[in-house]
């Protein structure tokens, strides 16, 4: 009998996946970090238009949506489907948008209430009439700065 | 009573639960990077303010009617021929006399610069679709930022976009964005022009 234990025919030990949910779990803090759960439900249709000459959205809280498009399905009977538009969580008509502008800006800090950027998100199938209203409405209550959402794309549109 | 050995929780499964964690949030994460096309609306007009009165070579009147069709200064045109119109007309390389004129203007680090009193005013119907208007829109920034491009990389040899500060400061006001958001016209009656 030899002193030590036979050497040989050892298989390759198994990798020891210890480590896997620390992985894992690293993944999942990065995206439970950077998602962003939609914050309103969106009760019209939107399908953004494409441009070229398009910036990314900065300093997100600064950001405030006006949504024009034609309602959902569920909501055709009622407000029939010329496009309309959604502030926050709820239909509004034009004469809505001034109130709503000075609410969101009395939440704002005062400091960055001179950078409140409105978005219109606008489906590209709207006729420009409601948009024209709109911005009127936002220039009433000088609220200037505007950003017209498109997806950006490099061909161009024709 | 016999002393059982205490058996260790078996972390195998924790990969798993983590795993549908990670699962969910990929799914739920709509990395969402809105992009949007930045403009500055004209301040609300004021009553007994009349506005100034602008030099018909000036203006550069880009119109959309309710089917869709462009008009530029009443000849019509095709969507992809407006940057090249635009530039013609914002930079005016001959001076020609149908075009816009040039005034002396006090510019950081580049001085004193002619810069173009051009204005293309862009008027759509109430039944324009939003759609076209954009794109008409995104051709007049279009040139405007070629045009930028094209001086940034004259004077500072960089591209616009990777200006900063004073240079930024000085193209943006040697070439300004003179787009106009005009005032809507009451359109159904008013025709031609």
């Amino acid at each position: 009998m030899s002193k030590f234990r036979k050497k040989g025919n050892k298989a390759t030990p198994a990798i020891s996946t210890a480590s896997l949910p620390d992985i894992v779990f690293m993944l999942l803090f990065f995206f439970m970090t950077v998602t962003t759960m939609k914050e309103i439900d969106l009760k019209i249709v939107i399908k953004k238009p494409q441009a070229t000459e398009v910036k990314k959205l900065e300093n997100k809280s600064l950001v405030k949506y006006v949504n024009i498009g034609p309602p959902i399905a569920k909501f055709r009977k009622m407000y029939g489907s010329e496009s309309i538009i959604q502030l926050n969580d709820q239909f509004a008509k034009v004469r809505d948008i001034a109130p709503w502008v000075n609410a969101e800006r009395q939440k704002m800090d005062a400091s960055n209430r001179s950078k409140m950027t409105t978005a219109l998100k606008v489906n590209k199938e709207t006729k420009m009439g409601i948009v024209t209203d709109v911005k009127q409405e936002l220039r009433k209550v000088k609220a200037l700065k505007i950003t017209y959402i498109a997806d950006k794309t490099t061909k161009n549109n024709f | 009573m016999a002393r059982r050995a205490l058996t260790e929780i078996n972390a195998g499964s924790m990969a798993d639960i983590a795993f549908l964690l990670l699962i969910f949030f990929l799914v739920t994460t709509t990395m969402s990077t809105n992009t949007g096309m930045q403009r500055k609306l004209p301040p609300p007009p004021e009553k007994d303010v009349k506005p100034p009165e602008v030099h018909a070579r000036n203006v550069m009147a880009v119109l959309i009617n309710k089917d869709n069709f462009i008009m530029v200064n009443s000849v019509p045109m095709q969507l992809n021929r407006i940057t090249e119109k635009a530039k013609e007309f914002l930079a005016n390389v001959n001076r020609r006399e149908d075009l816009p004129v040039f005034e002396n203007k006090e510019v950081p680090i580049l001085g004193n610069v002619p810069v173009s009193k051009g204005i293309i005013s862009l008027q759509t119907d109430r039944n324009t679709q939003y759609e076209k208007y954009l794109q008409v829109q995104n051709e007049l920034m279009r040139a405007v930022a070629e045009l930028r491009d094209a001086r940034s990389m004259k004077e500072f040899g960089a591209h616009f976009d990777d200006l900063e500060g004073d240079r930024l400061d000085a193209i943006s006001k040697a070439i300004p964005l003179a787009i106009s958001e005009a005032e809507p016209r009451r359109s159904v009656k008013s025709k031609g022009k």
